[in-house]
Protein backbone atom coordinates (compact mmCIF):
# COMPACT_ATOMS: atom_id res chain seq x y z
CA UNK A 1 0.00 0.00 0.00
CA UNK A 2 1.11 3.68 -0.78
CA UNK A 3 2.57 5.89 2.12
CA UNK A 4 -0.33 8.14 0.90
CA UNK A 5 -3.38 5.56 1.41
CA UNK A 6 -2.29 4.19 4.70
CA UNK A 7 -2.27 8.09 6.00
CA UNK A 8 -5.79 8.25 4.47
CA UNK A 9 -7.05 5.63 6.37
CA UNK A 10 -5.00 7.30 9.74
CA UNK A 11 -7.04 10.29 9.48
CA UNK A 12 -9.93 8.24 9.15
CA UNK A 13 -9.22 6.18 12.49
CA UNK A 14 -8.38 9.09 14.07
CA UNK A 15 -11.97 10.95 13.57
CA UNK A 16 -13.41 7.68 14.23
CA UNK A 17 -11.86 7.54 17.95
CA UNK A 18 -12.65 11.23 18.06
CA UNK A 19 -16.22 10.72 17.58
CA UNK A 20 -16.39 7.69 19.89
CA UNK A 21 -14.50 9.27 22.32
CA UNK A 22 -17.23 12.40 22.65
CA UNK A 23 -20.29 9.53 22.68
CA UNK A 24 -19.12 7.37 25.70
CA UNK A 25 -19.26 9.75 28.43
CA UNK A 26 -22.32 11.65 26.90
CA UNK A 27 -24.03 8.50 26.93
CA UNK A 28 -23.03 7.69 30.11
CA UNK A 29 -23.93 10.66 31.73
CA UNK A 30 -27.06 10.21 29.46
CA UNK A 31 -28.35 7.62 31.78
CA UNK A 32 -27.97 8.95 35.04
CA UNK A 33 -29.29 12.58 34.36
CA UNK A 34 -33.30 13.13 34.80
CA UNK A 35 -35.72 14.05 37.05
CA UNK A 36 -35.66 10.75 39.18
CA UNK A 37 -32.59 10.68 41.12
CA UNK A 38 -30.35 7.71 39.82
CA UNK A 39 -26.34 7.06 40.34
CA UNK A 40 -24.47 3.94 39.25
CA UNK A 41 -24.11 3.70 42.62
CA UNK A 42 -27.57 3.30 43.37
CA UNK A 43 -27.87 0.17 40.97
CA UNK A 44 -24.72 -1.57 43.10
CA UNK A 45 -27.20 -1.62 46.02
CA UNK A 46 -29.39 -4.05 44.04
CA UNK A 47 -32.06 -1.28 44.39
CA UNK A 48 -34.94 -2.70 42.18
CA UNK A 49 -36.34 1.05 41.69
CA UNK A 50 -33.80 2.09 40.22
CA UNK A 51 -33.22 -1.28 37.75
CA UNK A 52 -36.29 -0.56 36.80
CA UNK A 53 -35.79 3.00 36.41
CA UNK A 54 -32.42 2.09 34.03
CA UNK A 55 -34.37 -0.84 32.10
CA UNK A 56 -37.93 0.59 31.54
CA UNK A 57 -36.78 4.77 30.93
CA UNK A 58 -33.32 5.44 30.82
CA UNK A 59 -31.61 2.84 28.52
CA UNK A 60 -34.51 2.99 25.85
CA UNK A 61 -34.28 6.83 25.79
CA UNK A 62 -30.29 6.43 25.62
CA UNK A 63 -31.08 3.78 22.10
CA UNK A 64 -33.56 5.98 21.33
CA UNK A 65 -31.30 9.20 20.83
CA UNK A 66 -28.53 7.32 19.57
CA UNK A 67 -30.78 5.68 16.69
CA UNK A 68 -32.44 9.07 15.87
CA UNK A 69 -29.12 11.15 16.02
CA UNK A 70 -27.52 8.49 13.68
CA UNK A 71 -30.17 8.00 11.45
CA UNK A 72 -30.95 11.21 10.81
CA UNK A 73 -27.61 12.89 10.18
CA UNK A 74 -26.99 9.59 7.63
CA UNK A 75 -30.21 10.63 6.05
CA UNK A 76 -29.00 14.18 5.58
CA UNK A 77 -25.73 13.18 4.04
CA UNK A 78 -27.33 10.87 1.46
CA UNK A 79 -29.72 13.93 0.61
CA UNK A 80 -26.83 16.46 0.16
CA UNK A 81 -25.27 13.92 -2.40
CA UNK A 82 -28.52 12.70 -4.41
CA UNK A 83 -29.23 16.39 -4.59
CA UNK A 84 -25.80 17.34 -5.22
CA UNK A 85 -26.64 20.50 -2.55
CA UNK A 86 -25.01 20.78 0.40
CA UNK A 87 -28.00 22.92 1.83
CA UNK A 88 -30.49 20.05 1.20
CA UNK A 89 -31.39 18.50 4.12
CA UNK A 90 -34.80 16.47 5.51
CA UNK A 91 -34.98 19.70 7.60
CA UNK A 92 -34.63 21.99 4.24
CA UNK A 93 -36.78 20.07 1.74
CA UNK A 94 -40.29 19.71 3.03
CA UNK A 95 -39.36 16.21 4.01
CA UNK A 96 -39.87 16.46 7.69
CA UNK A 97 -43.00 18.48 7.04
CA UNK A 98 -44.50 16.24 4.70
CA UNK A 99 -43.88 13.32 6.98
CA UNK A 100 -45.81 15.24 10.01
CA UNK A 101 -48.64 15.89 7.57
CA UNK A 102 -48.74 11.85 6.96
CA UNK A 103 -48.72 11.05 10.35
CA UNK A 104 -51.40 13.54 11.18
CA UNK A 105 -53.67 12.12 8.28
CA UNK A 106 -53.50 8.87 9.25
CA UNK A 107 -53.76 9.70 12.69
CA UNK A 108 -57.01 11.96 12.31
CA UNK A 109 -58.18 10.52 9.01
CA UNK A 110 -57.53 7.10 8.90
CA UNK A 111 -58.20 6.28 12.54
CA UNK A 112 -54.71 4.63 12.83
CA UNK A 113 -53.58 3.41 15.80
CA UNK A 114 -49.83 1.39 15.04
CA UNK A 115 -47.02 3.07 14.50
CA UNK A 116 -46.58 1.22 11.63
CA UNK A 117 -49.59 2.12 10.03
CA UNK A 118 -48.97 5.99 11.00
CA UNK A 119 -45.16 5.09 9.83
CA UNK A 120 -46.00 3.74 6.32
CA UNK A 121 -48.43 6.61 5.43
CA UNK A 122 -45.52 9.47 6.43
CA UNK A 123 -43.30 7.59 4.55
CA UNK A 124 -45.14 7.97 1.70
CA UNK A 125 -46.19 11.78 2.21
CA UNK A 126 -42.35 12.34 3.14
CA UNK A 127 -41.65 10.81 -0.63
CA UNK A 128 -43.77 12.83 -2.10
CA UNK A 129 -43.63 16.12 -0.20
CA UNK A 130 -39.38 16.16 -1.49
CA UNK A 131 -40.41 15.09 -4.87
CA UNK A 132 -42.50 17.48 -4.99
CA UNK A 133 -39.55 19.85 -3.62
CA UNK A 134 -37.48 18.92 -6.38
CA UNK A 135 -39.96 18.96 -8.96
CA UNK A 136 -40.38 22.82 -7.91
CA UNK A 137 -36.37 22.72 -8.11
CA UNK A 138 -35.96 21.83 -11.59
CA UNK A 139 -38.51 24.71 -12.73
CA UNK A 140 -36.55 27.34 -10.57
CA UNK A 141 -34.15 29.10 -13.10
CA UNK A 142 -32.30 30.85 -10.24
CA UNK A 143 -31.37 27.81 -8.58
CA UNK A 144 -28.49 29.05 -6.66
CA UNK A 145 -27.14 26.86 -3.67
CA UNK A 146 -28.96 29.26 -0.85
CA UNK A 147 -31.95 29.82 -2.14
CA UNK A 148 -32.74 25.88 -2.69
CA UNK A 149 -32.85 24.91 1.26
CA UNK A 150 -34.90 28.69 1.44
CA UNK A 151 -36.93 27.55 -1.65
CA UNK A 152 -37.38 24.30 0.62
CA UNK A 153 -37.65 25.75 4.02
CA UNK A 154 -40.80 28.10 2.40
CA UNK A 155 -42.44 25.14 1.41
CA UNK A 156 -42.02 23.55 4.44
CA UNK A 157 -44.00 26.18 6.29
CA UNK A 158 -46.63 25.66 3.58
CA UNK A 159 -46.95 21.82 4.13
CA UNK A 160 -46.88 22.89 8.24
CA UNK A 161 -49.37 25.56 7.64
CA UNK A 162 -51.75 23.27 6.40
CA UNK A 163 -51.45 20.76 9.08
CA UNK A 164 -51.61 22.83 11.71
CA UNK A 165 -55.56 24.26 9.72
CA UNK A 166 -56.72 21.00 10.07
CA UNK A 167 -55.13 19.63 13.27
CA UNK A 168 -56.80 22.92 14.49
CA UNK A 169 -60.12 21.63 13.04
CA UNK A 170 -59.95 17.92 14.25
CA UNK A 171 -58.85 19.20 17.90
CA UNK A 172 -56.01 17.18 17.28
CA UNK A 173 -53.13 20.17 18.36
CA UNK A 174 -51.69 18.33 21.24
CA UNK A 175 -50.77 15.35 19.56
CA UNK A 176 -49.47 17.75 16.69
CA UNK A 177 -47.21 19.10 18.96
CA UNK A 178 -46.17 15.48 19.61
CA UNK A 179 -44.80 14.94 15.98
CA UNK A 180 -43.48 17.93 15.30
CA UNK A 181 -41.51 18.95 18.86
CA UNK A 182 -38.75 16.31 19.37
CA UNK A 183 -38.88 15.17 22.90
CA UNK A 184 -37.26 12.00 24.18
CA UNK A 185 -38.54 12.32 27.74
CA UNK A 186 -41.62 9.97 26.68
CA UNK A 187 -39.75 7.57 24.98
CA UNK A 188 -40.48 4.39 27.36
CA UNK A 189 -39.63 0.40 26.89
CA UNK A 190 -42.21 -0.79 24.50
CA UNK A 191 -42.61 3.05 22.47
CA UNK A 192 -39.32 3.40 20.58
CA UNK A 193 -38.52 -0.07 19.13
CA UNK A 194 -39.66 1.44 15.71
CA UNK A 195 -36.36 3.51 15.32
CA UNK A 196 -34.63 -0.02 14.97
CA UNK A 197 -36.17 0.34 11.40
CA UNK A 198 -33.40 3.44 10.78
CA UNK A 199 -30.34 1.11 11.99
CA UNK A 200 -31.55 -1.11 9.11
CA UNK A 201 -31.68 1.86 6.94
CA UNK A 202 -28.34 3.10 8.21
CA UNK A 203 -26.62 0.04 7.07
CA UNK A 204 -28.50 0.34 3.93
CA UNK A 205 -26.98 3.46 3.12
CA UNK A 206 -23.35 2.59 4.15
CA UNK A 207 -23.90 -0.34 1.15
CA UNK A 208 -24.59 2.16 -1.45
CA UNK A 209 -22.58 4.39 0.07
CA UNK A 210 -20.25 4.33 -3.23
CA UNK A 211 -23.31 4.72 -5.36
CA UNK A 212 -24.30 7.79 -3.93
CA UNK A 213 -20.94 9.23 -3.97
CA UNK A 214 -20.78 8.35 -7.74
CA UNK A 215 -24.52 10.07 -8.05
CA UNK A 216 -23.23 13.29 -6.30
CA UNK A 217 -20.41 13.66 -8.63
CA UNK A 218 -22.74 13.90 -11.50
CA UNK A 219 -25.16 12.07 -13.83
CA UNK A 220 -22.22 11.39 -16.56
CA UNK A 221 -20.05 10.30 -14.11
CA UNK A 222 -22.81 7.87 -12.88
CA UNK A 223 -23.74 6.48 -16.20
CA UNK A 224 -20.05 5.98 -17.32
CA UNK A 225 -19.63 4.07 -14.36
CA UNK A 226 -22.35 1.86 -14.71
CA UNK A 227 -24.62 2.81 -12.40
CA UNK A 228 -28.14 3.64 -12.98
CA UNK A 229 -28.38 6.72 -11.51
CA UNK A 230 -32.32 7.54 -11.25
CA UNK A 231 -32.32 4.19 -9.81
CA UNK A 232 -29.98 5.46 -7.18
CA UNK A 233 -31.44 8.73 -6.40
CA UNK A 234 -34.50 7.01 -5.93
CA UNK A 235 -33.62 4.40 -3.33
CA UNK A 236 -32.43 7.54 -2.04
CA UNK A 237 -34.99 9.50 -1.83
CA UNK A 238 -36.98 6.27 -0.15
CA UNK A 239 -34.39 5.91 2.36
CA UNK A 240 -34.26 8.64 3.83
CA UNK A 241 -38.14 9.38 3.37
CA UNK A 242 -38.39 5.94 5.81
CA UNK A 243 -35.70 7.63 8.10
CA UNK A 244 -37.77 10.67 8.80
CA UNK A 245 -40.85 9.14 8.93
CA UNK A 246 -39.49 6.76 12.07
CA UNK A 247 -37.85 9.11 13.63
CA UNK A 248 -41.34 11.81 13.46
CA UNK A 249 -43.60 8.95 14.62
CA UNK A 250 -41.66 7.79 17.32
CA UNK A 251 -39.67 10.50 19.07
CA UNK A 252 -40.85 13.62 16.99
CA UNK A 253 -38.88 16.42 14.61
CA UNK A 254 -35.76 17.18 15.43
CA UNK A 255 -34.86 20.19 12.71
CA UNK A 256 -31.60 20.78 11.70
CA UNK A 257 -29.39 17.59 12.62
CA UNK A 258 -29.53 16.20 9.40
CA UNK A 259 -28.34 19.63 7.66
CA UNK A 260 -25.65 20.67 11.01
CA UNK A 261 -23.95 17.12 11.48
CA UNK A 262 -23.20 15.79 7.68
CA UNK A 263 -22.18 19.36 6.58
CA UNK A 264 -19.37 20.16 9.69
CA UNK A 265 -17.97 16.35 8.98
CA UNK A 266 -17.87 16.74 5.10
CA UNK A 267 -15.94 20.36 5.95
CA UNK A 268 -13.56 17.89 7.63
CA UNK A 269 -13.23 14.95 5.57
CA UNK A 270 -14.95 15.56 2.34
CA UNK A 271 -17.76 14.06 0.38
CA UNK A 272 -16.80 10.25 -0.16
CA UNK A 273 -19.48 8.67 1.84
CA UNK A 274 -17.92 5.13 2.50
CA UNK A 275 -15.25 6.98 4.48
CA UNK A 276 -17.33 10.08 5.83
CA UNK A 277 -20.56 8.10 6.90
CA UNK A 278 -19.62 6.37 9.63
CA UNK A 279 -18.28 9.78 11.08
CA UNK A 280 -21.38 11.22 10.67
CA UNK A 281 -23.30 8.26 12.35
CA UNK A 282 -21.54 8.73 15.49
CA UNK A 283 -21.43 12.31 15.58
CA UNK A 284 -25.15 12.49 14.64
CA UNK A 285 -25.65 10.65 17.66
CA UNK A 286 -23.17 12.48 20.12
CA UNK A 287 -25.17 15.64 18.40
CA UNK A 288 -28.05 14.62 19.81
CA UNK A 289 -27.23 13.23 22.81
CA UNK A 290 -25.35 16.92 23.27
CA UNK A 291 -28.50 18.08 22.73
CA UNK A 292 -30.55 16.33 25.06
CA UNK A 293 -28.66 16.01 27.77
CA UNK A 294 -28.47 20.03 27.83
CA UNK A 295 -32.24 20.15 27.60
CA UNK A 296 -32.18 17.98 30.70
CA UNK A 297 -30.01 19.91 32.78
CA UNK A 298 -30.51 23.55 32.30
CA UNK A 299 -34.02 23.82 33.91
CA UNK A 300 -33.67 20.43 36.20
CA UNK A 301 -35.87 19.06 37.18
CA UNK A 302 -37.56 20.66 33.99
CA UNK A 303 -36.87 19.45 30.83
CA UNK A 304 -35.94 21.45 27.32
CA UNK A 305 -37.45 19.25 24.48
CA UNK A 306 -35.00 18.26 22.28
CA UNK A 307 -36.52 19.99 18.91
CA UNK A 308 -35.98 23.39 21.00
CA UNK A 309 -32.12 22.82 21.36
CA UNK A 310 -31.24 20.98 18.03
CA UNK A 311 -33.44 23.99 16.73
CA UNK A 312 -31.07 26.73 18.52
CA UNK A 313 -28.09 24.97 18.01
CA UNK A 314 -29.00 23.86 14.52
CA UNK A 315 -29.79 27.05 13.13
CA UNK A 316 -26.79 28.94 14.37
CA UNK A 317 -24.59 27.05 12.60
CA UNK A 318 -26.55 26.69 9.61
CA UNK A 319 -26.30 30.81 9.50
CA UNK A 320 -22.75 30.03 10.13
CA UNK A 321 -22.67 27.83 7.14
CA UNK A 322 -24.31 29.52 4.66
CA UNK A 323 -21.97 33.01 5.48
CA UNK A 324 -18.84 30.58 5.35
CA UNK A 325 -20.13 29.67 1.31
CA UNK A 326 -20.84 33.90 0.59
CA UNK A 327 -16.95 34.35 1.87
CA UNK A 328 -15.74 31.28 0.36
CA UNK A 329 -18.02 32.69 -3.13
CA UNK A 330 -17.49 36.01 -2.98
CA UNK B 1 -16.49 -1.57 -33.48
CA UNK B 2 -18.27 1.90 -33.17
CA UNK B 3 -21.50 1.87 -35.72
CA UNK B 4 -23.54 5.21 -36.12
CA UNK B 5 -26.42 4.49 -38.00
CA UNK B 6 -28.44 7.68 -39.39
CA UNK B 7 -28.37 9.70 -35.61
CA UNK B 8 -30.52 12.34 -35.36
CA UNK B 9 -30.90 14.78 -32.85
CA UNK B 10 -33.01 17.99 -32.82
CA UNK B 11 -33.48 20.73 -29.95
CA UNK B 12 -36.43 22.90 -30.36
CA UNK B 13 -36.60 23.28 -34.10
CA UNK B 14 -32.78 23.14 -34.78
CA UNK B 15 -31.05 19.98 -35.91
CA UNK B 16 -27.81 19.39 -34.14
CA UNK B 17 -27.04 15.95 -35.82
CA UNK B 18 -28.51 15.18 -39.40
CA UNK B 19 -29.10 11.81 -40.01
CA UNK B 20 -25.27 10.55 -39.11
CA UNK B 21 -23.65 7.17 -40.11
CA UNK B 22 -20.47 6.61 -39.37
CA UNK B 23 -18.05 2.97 -38.80
CA UNK B 24 -15.12 3.43 -36.30
CA UNK B 25 -12.76 0.10 -36.55
CA UNK B 26 -11.24 -0.92 -33.59
CA UNK B 27 -7.39 -0.49 -32.61
CA UNK B 28 -6.52 3.10 -33.01
CA UNK B 29 -6.74 7.02 -32.40
CA UNK B 30 -9.37 8.45 -34.29
CA UNK B 31 -10.30 12.41 -33.92
CA UNK B 32 -13.35 14.41 -34.70
CA UNK B 33 -12.38 17.78 -35.79
CA UNK B 34 -15.08 20.48 -36.97
CA UNK B 35 -15.72 24.41 -35.72
CA UNK B 36 -17.82 25.53 -32.40
CA UNK B 37 -21.22 24.03 -32.65
CA UNK B 38 -21.04 21.65 -35.22
CA UNK B 39 -22.42 18.64 -33.14
CA UNK B 40 -19.06 16.90 -31.99
CA UNK B 41 -20.02 16.83 -28.40
CA UNK B 42 -23.86 15.87 -28.97
CA UNK B 43 -21.97 12.91 -31.60
CA UNK B 44 -19.70 11.53 -28.95
CA UNK B 45 -22.27 12.30 -26.05
CA UNK B 46 -24.86 9.53 -27.59
CA UNK B 47 -22.32 6.97 -28.93
CA UNK B 48 -21.33 6.93 -24.86
CA UNK B 49 -24.88 6.99 -23.95
CA UNK B 50 -25.07 10.18 -21.80
CA UNK B 51 -27.29 11.53 -24.32
CA UNK B 52 -30.20 9.85 -25.80
CA UNK B 53 -30.48 10.54 -29.95
CA UNK B 54 -34.11 11.15 -30.87
CA UNK B 55 -33.71 8.22 -33.52
CA UNK B 56 -31.07 5.83 -35.49
CA UNK B 57 -28.84 3.67 -33.64
CA UNK B 58 -25.71 2.79 -32.24
CA UNK B 59 -23.76 -0.45 -31.12
CA UNK B 60 -20.71 -1.09 -29.73
CA UNK B 61 -19.16 -4.37 -30.13
CA UNK B 62 -22.87 -4.96 -31.73
CA UNK B 63 -24.46 -3.57 -28.29
CA UNK B 64 -26.88 -1.34 -28.30
CA UNK B 65 -25.74 1.63 -25.95
CA UNK B 66 -29.37 2.43 -25.36
CA UNK B 67 -30.34 -1.09 -24.36
CA UNK B 68 -27.26 -2.96 -23.14
CA UNK B 69 -27.03 -2.74 -19.53
CA UNK B 70 -24.83 -0.16 -17.88
CA UNK B 71 -22.86 -2.38 -15.63
CA UNK B 72 -21.85 -4.19 -18.70
CA UNK B 73 -21.29 -1.38 -21.42
CA UNK B 74 -19.32 0.25 -18.44
CA UNK B 75 -16.47 -2.11 -18.86
CA UNK B 76 -16.11 -2.24 -22.50
CA UNK B 77 -16.58 1.70 -22.94
CA UNK B 78 -15.38 4.79 -21.14
CA UNK B 79 -16.50 8.61 -21.80
CA UNK B 80 -15.48 11.72 -20.53
CA UNK B 81 -16.83 15.10 -21.20
CA UNK B 82 -16.21 18.36 -21.96
CA UNK B 83 -16.99 19.61 -19.07
CA UNK B 84 -16.94 18.17 -15.39
CA UNK B 85 -17.95 20.43 -13.28
CA UNK B 86 -18.62 19.17 -9.70
CA UNK B 87 -19.55 20.57 -6.43
CA UNK B 88 -18.40 17.41 -4.45
CA UNK B 89 -15.17 17.38 -2.23
CA UNK B 90 -13.51 14.20 -3.63
CA UNK B 91 -9.55 14.17 -3.45
CA UNK B 92 -7.84 12.73 -6.67
CA UNK B 93 -7.07 9.22 -5.39
CA UNK B 94 -10.54 9.26 -4.72
CA UNK B 95 -11.75 10.40 -8.20
CA UNK B 96 -9.35 8.05 -9.63
CA UNK B 97 -10.15 5.02 -7.99
CA UNK B 98 -13.78 5.60 -9.10
CA UNK B 99 -12.75 4.39 -12.15
CA UNK B 100 -12.06 1.08 -11.35
CA UNK B 101 -15.67 0.71 -9.88
CA UNK B 102 -17.04 -0.85 -13.01
CA UNK B 103 -14.62 -3.99 -12.08
CA UNK B 104 -14.47 -3.23 -8.32
CA UNK B 105 -17.55 -2.54 -7.71
CA UNK B 106 -15.76 -0.19 -4.51
CA UNK B 107 -14.22 -2.92 -3.41
CA UNK B 108 -10.44 -2.15 -4.50
CA UNK B 109 -8.01 -4.80 -4.69
CA UNK B 110 -4.34 -4.61 -4.55
CA UNK B 111 -4.25 -5.01 -8.67
CA UNK B 112 -7.16 -2.18 -8.65
CA UNK B 113 -4.66 0.43 -6.50
CA UNK B 114 -1.50 -0.73 -8.70
CA UNK B 115 -3.75 0.92 -11.80
CA UNK B 116 -4.80 3.58 -10.23
CA UNK B 117 -1.43 4.67 -8.46
CA UNK B 118 0.08 3.92 -12.02
CA UNK B 119 -2.30 6.89 -13.86
CA UNK B 120 -1.59 9.15 -10.68
CA UNK B 121 2.33 8.99 -11.59
CA UNK B 122 1.70 8.60 -15.43
CA UNK B 123 -0.71 12.12 -15.32
CA UNK B 124 1.94 13.66 -12.90
CA UNK B 125 -0.71 13.96 -10.00
CA UNK B 126 1.43 12.58 -7.44
CA UNK B 127 1.84 15.47 -5.45
CA UNK B 128 -2.10 16.60 -4.93
CA UNK B 129 -3.26 12.89 -5.22
CA UNK B 130 -4.97 13.82 -1.43
CA UNK B 131 -6.10 17.08 -2.44
CA UNK B 132 -9.25 17.87 -3.16
CA UNK B 133 -10.24 18.58 -6.56
CA UNK B 134 -11.73 21.85 -6.27
CA UNK B 135 -8.25 22.93 -4.83
CA UNK B 136 -6.36 22.55 -8.10
CA UNK B 137 -5.95 24.52 -11.58
CA UNK B 138 -8.05 23.52 -14.66
CA UNK B 139 -5.44 21.84 -16.18
CA UNK B 140 -5.01 19.55 -12.90
CA UNK B 141 -8.06 19.04 -12.37
CA UNK B 142 -8.81 17.70 -16.16
CA UNK B 143 -5.84 15.10 -16.05
CA UNK B 144 -7.32 14.12 -12.45
CA UNK B 145 -10.77 13.19 -14.73
CA UNK B 146 -8.72 11.82 -17.48
CA UNK B 147 -6.68 9.54 -15.40
CA UNK B 148 -10.31 8.26 -13.62
CA UNK B 149 -11.48 7.46 -17.14
CA UNK B 150 -8.31 5.52 -18.22
CA UNK B 151 -8.44 3.53 -14.83
CA UNK B 152 -11.80 2.23 -16.49
CA UNK B 153 -9.40 0.38 -18.79
CA UNK B 154 -12.20 0.19 -21.59
CA UNK B 155 -12.12 -1.29 -25.09
CA UNK B 156 -13.56 1.57 -25.85
CA UNK B 157 -12.41 5.45 -24.84
CA UNK B 158 -13.99 8.25 -25.95
CA UNK B 159 -12.59 11.74 -24.58
CA UNK B 160 -14.01 15.20 -25.86
CA UNK B 161 -11.45 17.61 -25.39
CA UNK B 162 -9.00 15.95 -23.42
CA UNK B 163 -6.30 18.17 -23.64
CA UNK B 164 -8.60 21.41 -22.47
CA UNK B 165 -6.94 23.52 -20.12
CA UNK B 166 -2.92 21.39 -20.43
CA UNK B 167 -0.32 23.18 -21.50
CA UNK B 168 1.93 22.00 -24.09
CA UNK B 169 3.96 19.49 -22.36
CA UNK B 170 0.97 17.67 -21.04
CA UNK B 171 -0.84 17.82 -24.08
CA UNK B 172 1.57 15.57 -25.90
CA UNK B 173 2.28 13.54 -23.16
CA UNK B 174 -1.66 12.57 -23.15
CA UNK B 175 -1.36 11.91 -26.93
CA UNK B 176 1.12 9.61 -26.81
CA UNK B 177 -0.46 7.93 -24.06
CA UNK B 178 -3.63 7.31 -25.84
CA UNK B 179 -1.72 6.69 -28.64
CA UNK B 180 0.44 3.61 -27.08
CA UNK B 181 -2.71 2.35 -25.17
CA UNK B 182 -4.32 2.13 -29.19
CA UNK B 183 -1.34 0.25 -30.16
CA UNK B 184 0.35 -1.80 -27.34
CA UNK B 185 -3.30 -2.76 -26.02
CA UNK B 186 -5.15 -2.44 -29.02
CA UNK B 187 -7.64 0.30 -27.46
CA UNK B 188 -10.17 2.13 -29.56
CA UNK B 189 -9.59 5.81 -28.96
CA UNK B 190 -12.13 8.43 -30.21
CA UNK B 191 -11.80 12.23 -28.84
CA UNK B 192 -12.42 15.57 -29.92
CA UNK B 193 -9.15 17.72 -30.58
CA UNK B 194 -9.58 21.42 -31.82
CA UNK B 195 -5.79 21.93 -32.29
CA UNK B 196 -5.63 19.89 -35.57
CA UNK B 197 -1.85 19.31 -35.71
CA UNK B 198 -2.45 17.46 -32.63
CA UNK B 199 -5.07 15.29 -34.30
CA UNK B 200 -2.72 15.36 -37.57
CA UNK B 201 0.55 14.03 -35.37
CA UNK B 202 -1.30 11.43 -33.22
CA UNK B 203 -4.53 10.09 -34.94
CA UNK B 204 -4.68 7.45 -37.56
CA UNK B 205 -8.12 8.66 -38.70
CA UNK B 206 -9.76 12.28 -38.67
CA UNK B 207 -13.66 12.68 -38.74
CA UNK B 208 -14.65 16.04 -40.06
CA UNK B 209 -17.85 17.56 -39.10
CA UNK B 210 -19.69 20.50 -40.24
CA UNK B 211 -23.59 22.11 -39.41
CA UNK B 212 -24.43 18.39 -37.52
CA UNK B 213 -23.23 15.94 -40.57
CA UNK B 214 -19.77 14.21 -41.57
CA UNK B 215 -18.32 15.80 -43.99
CA UNK B 216 -15.28 13.31 -44.78
CA UNK B 217 -13.52 10.60 -42.97
CA UNK B 218 -10.26 8.50 -43.51
CA UNK B 219 -6.95 8.24 -42.68
CA UNK B 220 -5.21 11.43 -41.45
CA UNK B 221 -2.93 11.96 -44.13
CA UNK B 222 -5.66 12.30 -46.43
CA UNK B 223 -7.45 14.52 -44.75
CA UNK B 224 -5.08 16.97 -43.80
CA UNK B 225 -5.26 19.31 -47.01
CA UNK B 226 -5.72 22.77 -47.45
CA UNK B 227 -8.91 22.10 -49.05
CA UNK B 228 -10.84 19.84 -47.12
CA UNK B 229 -9.59 21.99 -43.55
CA UNK B 230 -10.90 25.49 -44.94
CA UNK B 231 -13.96 23.98 -46.11
CA UNK B 232 -13.98 22.34 -42.24
CA UNK B 233 -13.29 25.54 -40.79
CA UNK B 234 -14.10 28.50 -42.86
CA UNK B 235 -10.57 29.74 -42.09
CA UNK B 236 -7.59 29.62 -44.60
CA UNK B 237 -5.02 26.84 -43.85
CA UNK B 238 -1.96 26.38 -45.05
CA UNK B 239 -0.28 22.76 -44.80
CA UNK B 240 3.28 21.79 -45.11
CA UNK B 241 5.20 18.63 -44.43
CA UNK B 242 7.41 18.88 -41.39
CA UNK B 243 9.33 16.15 -40.06
CA UNK B 244 7.05 13.82 -41.25
CA UNK B 245 4.00 15.07 -39.77
CA UNK B 246 1.13 17.17 -41.93
CA UNK B 247 1.46 20.60 -40.13
CA UNK B 248 -1.66 22.83 -40.21
CA UNK B 249 -0.67 26.54 -40.25
CA UNK B 250 -3.11 29.28 -39.73
CA UNK B 251 -2.39 31.82 -37.00
CA UNK B 252 -1.83 34.60 -39.22
N1 LIG C 1 -29.08 21.39 -24.47
C1 LIG C 1 -29.06 22.04 -25.66
N2 LIG C 1 -30.14 22.77 -26.02
C2 LIG C 1 -30.17 23.41 -27.20
N3 LIG C 1 -29.17 23.39 -28.07
C3 LIG C 1 -28.07 22.69 -27.76
C4 LIG C 1 -27.97 21.98 -26.54
N4 LIG C 1 -26.76 21.36 -26.51
C5 LIG C 1 -26.15 21.69 -27.64
N5 LIG C 1 -26.92 22.49 -28.41
C6 LIG C 1 -26.58 23.01 -29.74
O1 LIG C 1 -26.17 21.91 -30.52
C7 LIG C 1 -25.15 22.31 -31.40
C8 LIG C 1 -24.03 21.28 -31.33
O2 LIG C 1 -23.47 21.31 -30.04
P1 LIG C 1 -22.18 20.49 -29.65
O3 LIG C 1 -21.97 20.67 -28.20
O4 LIG C 1 -22.34 19.11 -30.16
O5 LIG C 1 -21.08 21.26 -30.47
P2 LIG C 1 -19.52 20.96 -30.55
O6 LIG C 1 -19.24 20.58 -31.95
O7 LIG C 1 -19.10 20.04 -29.49
O8 LIG C 1 -18.95 22.42 -30.30
P3 LIG C 1 -17.68 22.89 -29.40
O9 LIG C 1 -16.51 22.83 -30.30
O10 LIG C 1 -18.01 24.32 -29.10
O11 LIG C 1 -17.60 22.04 -28.23
C9 LIG C 1 -24.75 23.70 -31.02
O12 LIG C 1 -25.25 24.60 -31.99
C10 LIG C 1 -25.41 23.94 -29.70
O13 LIG C 1 -25.81 25.27 -29.60
MG1 LIG D 1 -18.03 20.22 -27.75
Amino acid sequence: MSPSTGRRWEVRERHLALAVLLLVPAAFASLFVGAGELSPLDLLRADSGAALLLLESRLPRLLAILLAGTAMSVAGLVMMHITRNRFVSPSTAGTTESAVLGVFVATAFLGAESVMVKMVVALGFALLGTLFFLWVLRRLTFADVIVVPLVGIMLGGVITAVTTFFAYRADLLQSLSAWTNGDFSSVLRGRYELLWLTAAVTVGCYLYANRFTVAGVGRDFAVNLGVHYDRVVNLGLFLVSATTAAVVVTVGNIPFIGLVVPNLVTLLLGDNLRRVLPVTALAGAAFVLACDVVGRVVRHPYEIPVETVAGVVGSVVFLLLVLRVRRVAG
Amino acid sequence: MIEVRNVTKTYGSTRVLDDVSLTIVPGGVTSIIGANGAGKSTLLSIIGRLLPADSGRVTVDGLDVTTTPGATLAKRLAVLRQENHTSIRLSVRELVAFGRFPHSRGRLTAADLATVDEAIAYFELEEFADRQLDQLSGGQRQRAHVAAVLCQDTDYVLLDEPLNNLDMRHSVQMMRRLRRMARDFAKTVVLVVHDINFASCHSDEVIAMRDGGVVAQGPTAELMTPELLSTVFDLDIAVHDIDGNRIGVYYS
